[in-house]
């Protein structure tokens, strides 16, 4: 090519924004507004996307996505939502404790990995819980282009249902809601049958919520290509462990509360990443020696992968045993 | 700067030519005495001030001849753009991007001013100026990637990404080397680069669909990809083989500088932000053997890099009858001497040719 291959950067470009509004939903569910902080305008972006915020907490480094849910066709702002999560790594309780109006932050560009089928004749969304942010936005852009779509979104309760009755009011025809505690259930064969023809259907919500659904619409004959999810996998805490980086030539120490990737950016050695969450595979590491178990919680490698200790994908998988040895 | 455009056919009388200016800054694709397939992949963010990476889209001195050639394809055959129903905020999410870009790296050639959805389009070079309403397709004369490619140099291939695949679901193909949208249009990415030799073998595809499948908005990519082409031809597709397929014949040691061409693409890759559509442009740019030689590095290494090719690759660009002849001619520019590490000209430090 032109000139020495440039090596390709750690993560999508980044934006520096304003925290513009801060607006609690309920006790768990807090929306962050964002305005560019150069006073342009943010790129657009397409229903579906996540941006990564990075957070400076005390100096630690803190990288979560989170899809947008504002309107896409608004190049003002970009908002997230974000749900408490006490038994998380923090950086939720960050976003909730830490950050108020006016506070600068980075965000990344936006990174589809949940975009709408635009071959799609309908479009059906079923939302779990905080799952509801990427189809804000996904109807925003369909209302945009007056398409057909239906929502159906099951919550805990009244209380903790974001955007119920902003949806509701609004398309009181389209979406349908369903709360736990008034033991209401989402009917989900019922309304997988019937749907006309190159309908598509998108989940997002808890891992037990997405396998019902891609099993059940499997089982109704539904084509794999018409049923699309989006599960962002938190890291889990784990137990800590030591990993030898061999094109760097270090030993680190992966502690309980940090991901193996954040463990690597720790110690100075520049990995690439763009969901952060088992997702994008850009993150997927060799591995040159190993001896003990592999703990693989992404989405991106196959079975036969995981089983074959190969390859690890660091921004969530983890590892015990006495010895492991990555091309890093 | 200015752009003085030429007067110049791609066609009948071929008087296509290259100044001097276009000679120094052609996009030579070898960077080394040697030629294989790989995923040579970089960042599409700028380059050397006056090169043809240095804006996202080149305009230059072919570029009103190219827009007339385009228009002449497209007279005799519009299927050489089609986009599929699902495609068409793609098409706006292309001309949004060749409109901002085009403004905003040559002002002198293009004017963009957006009041709302109001917009108004200048573009000087091609005597334009039309005011419409971005997303409303009822106010451009035609759908929106036709409109902006029909004012833009190059191919553009427009692909839809779905369950881990891309899929050539719109495009405007008239400079092509030898491939068709219509019929490729629907295809995935294995199915539409079956017919490339030894690549699927050494899991170049694999790998380069996983780079794309990856691209993301605001981190253009690019590659350089080349063949050879007798004539300066831009519409070699396999529509018209019977007019420029026996061209190929006409080569003989008198008209070979003149009439053998290096055919180079210049490929970025974007990713769309409304549709989240692959943008994959495809610049041809073209130089005679005759231009090539008087940069004494490129004629050297020209020569290695066609002698060295392996037949496969010699087959499959076209040109595998034509070799003897193209390293007759091009032996006589090749004194042996090695060449510096890279594809500049370097015409201040390499010496001159001693033969």
């Amino acid at each position: 090519m032109s000139a020495a291959p440039q090596k390709t950067k750690a993560g999508a470009e980044k934006i520096d924004v304003t925290v513009s509004a801060v607006v609690k939903l309920n006790a768990l569910v807090t929306r962050f507004e964002f305005t560019r902080t150069d006073g342009k305008e943010f790129p657009p972006f397409s229903a579906g996307a996540h941006t990564v915020v990075e957070m400076n907490d005390d100096g630690r480094t803190r990288l979560n996505p989170y899809s947008l849910m504002s309107d896409p066709a608004d190049p003002t702002i970009y908002a997230i939502s974000v749900r408490r999560d006490d038994a998380g790594r923090g950086g939720s309780l960050f976003m909730h404790n830490n950050v108020n109006v006016g506070d600068r932050m980075t965000l990344s560009y936006p990174v589809n990995l949940f975009p709408l089928d635009l071959r799609g004749r309908k479009h059906v969304f079923l939302a779990g819980g905080i799952g509801i942010t990427p189809f804000m936005a996904m109807i925003a852009h369909l209302e945009r282009i007056s398409a057909p779509w239906e929502m159906h979104y099951a919550c805990r309760s009244k209380e903790l249902g974001s955007y119920v009755d902003e949806l509701t009011g609004k398309y009181p025809s389209k979406v349908h809601v369903y709360f736990d505690d008034q033991d209401q259930k989402l009917p989900l064969e019922d309304l997988l049958d019937g749907q006309p023809l190159g309908t598509h259907v998108y989940v997002c919500g808890p891992k037990g919520m997405i396998n019902w659904v891609h099993s059940t619409a499997a089982a109704h004959g539904w084509p794999e290509e018409h049923v699309h999810s989006e599960e962002f996998l938190a890291p889990q805490p784990g137990k800590p462990f030591e990993v030898r980086l061999c094109k760097s030539d270090i030993t680190i120490q992966v502690g309980e509360n940090e991901s193996l990737l954040e463990a690597i950016e720790r110690c100075g050695v520049e990995a690439p990443f763009l969901c952060r969450g088992g997702a994008c595979g850009q993150c997927e590491t060799d591995v040159v020696e190993a001896d003990g178990t592999f703990d693989h919680r992404d989405h991106w490698l196959d079975d036969e992968e995981h089983a074959s200790g190969k390859k690890i994908m660091p921004c969530v998988s983890r590892f015990v045993g006495k010895t492991l040895v990555l091309d890093r | 700067m200015t752009i003085q455009f030429n007067k110049e056919t791609f066609r009948d009388d071929y008087s296509f030519r290259n100044s001097d200016w276009a000679i120094k800054r052609f996009p030579f694709p070898f960077h080394e005495d040697s030629y294989m397939y790989s995923v040579n992949m970089e960042q599409h963010r700028g380059g050397p001030e006056g090169s043809v990476y240095e804006k996202r889209f080149d305009v230059d001195e072919h570029y009103v001849s190219e827009m007339q050639d385009r228009a002449l394809v497209l007279a005799d055959d519009p299927l050489r753009c089609q986009s599929l129903p699902h495609m068409t905020l793609a098409g706006w999410d292309t001309l949004e991007l060749i409109m901002v870009s085009k403004s905003e790296d040559y002002p002198d050639l293009f004017e963009l001013d957006r009041d709302g959805d109001r917009w108004r389009w200048i573009n000087k070079p091609m005597g334009i100026d039309h005011t419409f309403t971005f997303l409303d397709e009822t106010t451009l004369p035609c759908g929106p990637l036709e409109y902006i490619t029909r004012q833009a140099q190059g191919d553009f291939a427009v692909l839809d990404q779905r369950n881990d695949m891309l899929y050539m679901d719109a495009g405007m193909v008239t400079t092509q080397a030898d491939w068709s949208l219509d019929f490729d249009i629907g295809m995935d990415f294995f199915e539409w680069h079956a017919p490339v030799p030894l690549a699927h073998e050494m899991g170049i595809f694999k790998r380069a669909l996983k780079f794309l499948l990856n691209i993301q908005q605001g981190a253009p990519a690019r590659r350089l990809n080349w063949t050879m082409t007798v004539n300066p031809l831009l519409d070699t597709s396999p529509e018209n083989y019977h007019k420029w397929g026996v061209q190929k014949a006409t080569l003989t040691p008198d008209n070979i500088g003149a009439k053998q061409h290096l055919r180079v693409e210049l490929q970025t890759f974007y990713r769309l932000p409304r549709s989240n559509a692959l943008l994959f442009p495809i610049r041809c740019y073209l130089i005679a053997f005759q231009d090539i030689v008087t940069i004494p590095k490129w004629g050297r290494r020209l020569h290695r890099v066609v002698r060295d090719l392996p037949e496969e690759l010699a087959d499959y660009k076209g040109f595998i009858d034509n070799r003897p002849l193209m390293l007759d001619y091009l032996s006589k520019f090749d004194d042996g001497l090695p060449t510096s590490a890279g594809v500049w000209p370097d015409l201040d430090t390499e010496p001159p040719l001693s033969k």
